[in-house]
C-alpha cells in the first residue's frame, strides 16, 4: 500500500509538483494498481534470466565519425531562453 | 479509379502514369480530411505545406523523374514521429511549442518513397493510453460511432485511415496501441517485430518495447508501408540487421500453414460478439486450408502486471529529459532551477503520464527494484518462452485484439486498472518482441469494427500479410467505410 507521504517522497524523485489532491488521488490509484501487480509474486521465477529487451544483446560498433550537424542555431531554436548561444536557467542554487 | 476504396499500389500506378496528378490526389484526401476532423478531431497539425509538396512531385513526374513506391500518397503520422519544421506535440502540453529540426527515420523513409504528410495524427499523451481520451489536444472519437472511442493510443492514425482521410497511416505499438485501435475501427494495424523498424526521431515511451508500424485498409497497402519503412537504420542500434524481404509479394495459399489457437486468449473475459467473429475467421481459414493447433501461454495471465511494471520504468527514465530547459514548456513560476523542473513538469504533463511516471520511478526506486522491476524481468522472459514454444508446433498465432469492441467515450478514464486490462491479449506480443497485426474481420450488432489479431514467430511478418489476405478476402468489411 502507498499513502500520501510516499507518494509525496516519489514525486520528489521524479521532480514533479504534485498538490494535497493530486497526492491522495494517485495515493489511492497507485495502491489499487500495485495491489494487482503483486500478482507476479505468484510467479516461479527461480533461476530465470531477466529480460530487459527483445533484441539480441550485442555491442554495436561505428565508425566514430560526425554526421549529422545541425548547426548551434537549429539545436537552440526550440530552447525557452536563450543568451546569445547559451540556453538561460535560472539559479541552481537561490 | 474510386479514391476511397483504391490501393496504394493503384494510386502510385496512376500518378506515375499521368491518369491523375499527385496534386488532384492530395486534394480529394485533404477535402475528406478536413469533413471527417470535425468529427473526430484525428489530426493535431495539417502540413501547410502538403499541396506545395504533391506539386513539386508532379514535376518531377513531368520531367521525367524516377519516383519511389509511395509516390503521391498522403500520409497521416502520429504525432509521436518527428518531422522536420513540423510541430511534434506527443499529445502533451509539454510539447506544444516544439518543431523538430531533424525527422525521425521512418517519415525520411516514407518521404524519400514519395509519401507527403497530410497531417500529425492525435494519440493518447506519450502514447500512454487505450482510448485516445489523454491527449491535451481533446479525445478522438470513433467515425464509426461518435460517442465511442476509437482505441488508443494511435486513437487518431486509426479513425484517420477508417474514415479514409489518408490512404495511409502510421502508429506506434507499445503494447498494443496500433493493434487495438485498428481492430476499434475496422483498419488494418502491424507492430512489426522489434527492431524491424527504426525508432530513431520517435519520442520514446518505453524502448525496449516501441515499435513503429503502418496503419490502412488493406492488407497489400500495410505490407507495401513495412518494405519502405523497415530495415537497418545505423541511428538507432537497436534496429536489426535483417533483410527486409518483398512483403508485398503475397503468398495465396494457406493450405498446409498450421495455426496456433492459444486457449488463455480465449477464456471467460472474452465477449460473445468478438468470439464468434474469431470463430468465423477460424471457420473460413479451414476452409482455405489452414490446421489449426491448440497451443498454451500459460503465463498470459501476468501479462498486464509485468508490462505496466517495465513500460512504466522505462517512461519515468524516458520522461527525465522533459525539464524545461533545452526546448519544450517552461515554467514561469520557478525561482531556482529545481522549481523549474518540478513546475514545468508539474504544468507541462496530463495526469496519465503522471501517474506512469510515478509508477515507474516507485518500481526503480531504492528497495522496490528487485520485488518491481526485475521480478518483472524476469516474467517477461517466462511470456517470451511461451511463445517460443508455442512456435515450436504451429507457424502463427490466432486470437482476438481485445475482449470486445470499442467502448464509449467517458467509460474507462476513471479507472486507471480497468483502463490498463483492457490490454490483455496485446502486451505480451511487445514484451516478447514478436510482429502482430490486426485484421479487420467483422461487425459487432451495433454496427462496431471488430478484429482478428495474428502473431507471428520474430521477423516472419510475412505469415501475417499472408493468413491476413485470407481473412481480408473471405470476410469481405476491408471495403466498407463510415458514413
Amino acid at each position: 500500500m502507498i499513502d500520501k507521504d510516499k507518494v509525496l517522497h516519489i514525486a520528489k524523485l521524479a521532480r514533479l509538483h504534485l498538490n494535497e489532491q493530486e497526492a491522495s488521488q494517485y495515493a489511492k490509484q497507485l495502491s489499487d494498481v500495485l495491489g494487482y501487480i503483486d500478482k507476479l509474486n505468484q510467479a516461479d521465477t527461480q533461476g530465470v534470466e531477466p529480460m530487459v529487451t527483445a533484441s539480441p544483446i550485442e555491442t554495436v560498433y561505428r565508425a566514430d565519425e560526425p554526421k549529422m550537424d545541425l548547426g548551434v542555431e537549429e539545436k537552440i531554436k526550440n530552447a525557452p531562453e536563450t543568451s546569445g548561444h547559451l540556453i538561460k536557467v535560472p539559479p541552481v542554487v537561490s | 479509379m474510386n479514391l476511397e476504396t483504391a490501393k496504394i499500389s493503384e494510386i502510385v500506378n496512376s500518378v506515375q502514369s499521368n491518369k491523375i496528378s499527385a496534386a488532384e490526389v492530395m486534394q480529394f484526401f485533404l477535402q475528406r480530411a478536413r469533413q471527417w476532423q470535425d468529427k473526430t478531431n484525428a489530426i493535431i497539425t495539417f502540413n501547410p505545406e502538403a499541396e506545395a509538396q504533391a506539386a513539386k512531385l508532379d514535376a518531377a513526374i513531368a520531367k521525367g523523374e524516377q519516383v519511389g513506391p509511395l509516390a503521391g500518397i498522403p500520409v497521416v503520422v502520429k504525432d509521436l514521429l518527428c518531422t522536420k519544421n513540423l510541430k511534434t506535440t506527443a499529445g502533451s502540453k509539454i510539447l506544444d511549442n516544439f518543431v523538430p529540426p531533424y525527422s525521425s527515420t521512418v517519415v525520411e523513409r516514407l518521404e524519400n518513397a514519395g509519401a507527403i504528410v497530410l497531417g500529425k495524427a492525435n494519440l493518447d499523451e506519450f502514447a500512454m493510453g487505450s482510448s485516445n481520451e489523454t491527449s491535451y489536444y481533446g479525445n478522438v472519437k470513433n467515425p464509426w460511432s461518435l460517442e465511442h472511442v476509437p482505441g488508443g493510443s494511435s486513437g487518431g492514425s486509426a479513425a484517420a485511415a477508417a474514415a479514409r482521410m489518408a490512404p495511409l497511416a502510421i502508429g506506434t505499438d507499445t503494447g498494443g496501441s496500433i493493434r487495438q485501435p485498428a481492430s476499434f475501427c475496422n483498419v488494418v494495424g502491424l507492430k512489426p517485430t522489434y527492431g524491424r523498424v527504426s525508432r530513431y526521431g520517435i519520442v520514446a515511451y518505453a524502448s525496449s518495447l516501441d515499435q513503429a508500424g503502418p496503419m490502412a485498409n488493406y492488407i497489400e497497402d500495410v505490407a507495401l508501408a513495412l518494405e519502405v519503412i523497415g530495415g537497418k537504420d545505423p541511428r538507432d542500434m537497436t534496429s536489426a540487421n535483417q533483410a527486409v524481404p518483398q512483403f508485398s509479394n503475397i503468398q495465396k495459399e494457406v493450405k498446409g500453414l498450421k495455426i496456433g489457437l492459444p486457449k488463455e486468449y480465449f477464456g471467460e473475459a472474452l465477449s460473445s460478439e468478438v468470439r464468434s467473429i474469431c470463430e468465423e475467421s477460424i471457420a473460413k481459414l479451414k476452409s482455405a486450408g489452414a490446421e489449426f493447433v491448440d497451443v498454451e501461454i500459460p503465463h498470459l495471465d501476468y501479462t498486464i502486471a509485468t508490462y505496466y511494471i517495465i513500460a512504466t520504468s522505462e517512461a519515468s527514465s524516458n520522461l527525465a529529459r522533459y525539464d524545461g530547459v533545452r526546448y519544450g514548456h517552461r515554467s514561469e513560476d520557478a525561482k531556482t532551477l529545481e522549481d523549474l523542473y518540478c513546475n514545468t513538469r508539474a504544468e507541462g504533463f496530463g495526469e496519465e503520464v503522471k501517474r506512469r511516471i510515478m509508477l515507474g520511478t516507485y518500481s526503480l526506486s531504492s528497495g522496490y527494484y528487485d520485488a518491481y522491476y526485475l521480478k518483472a524481468c524476469k516474467v517477461r522472459r517466462l511470456l517470451q518462452n511461451d511463445f517460443l514454444k508455442a512456435f515450436e508446433k504451429v507457424d502463427l498465432l490466432l486470437s482476438p485484439v481485445t475482449t470486445s469492441a470499442a467502448f464509449k467515450v467517458g467509460e474507462r478514464i476513471s479507472d486507471p486498472l480497468e483502463m490498463y486490462l483492457n490490454d490483455i491479449y496485446t502486451t505480451s506480443t511487445n514484451l516478447a518482441g514478436l510482429p502482430g497485426m490486426s485484421v479487420p474481420a467483422g461487425f459487432s450488432s451495433a454496427g462496431l469494427p471488430i478484429g482478428v489479431q495474428l502473431t507471428a514467430p520474430h521477423f516472419a511478418e510475412d505469415r501475417l500479410f499472408q493468413v491476413g489476405k485470407v481473412i481480408q478476402d473471405m470476410q469481405n468489411v476491408a471495403d466498407r467505410r463510415p458514413q
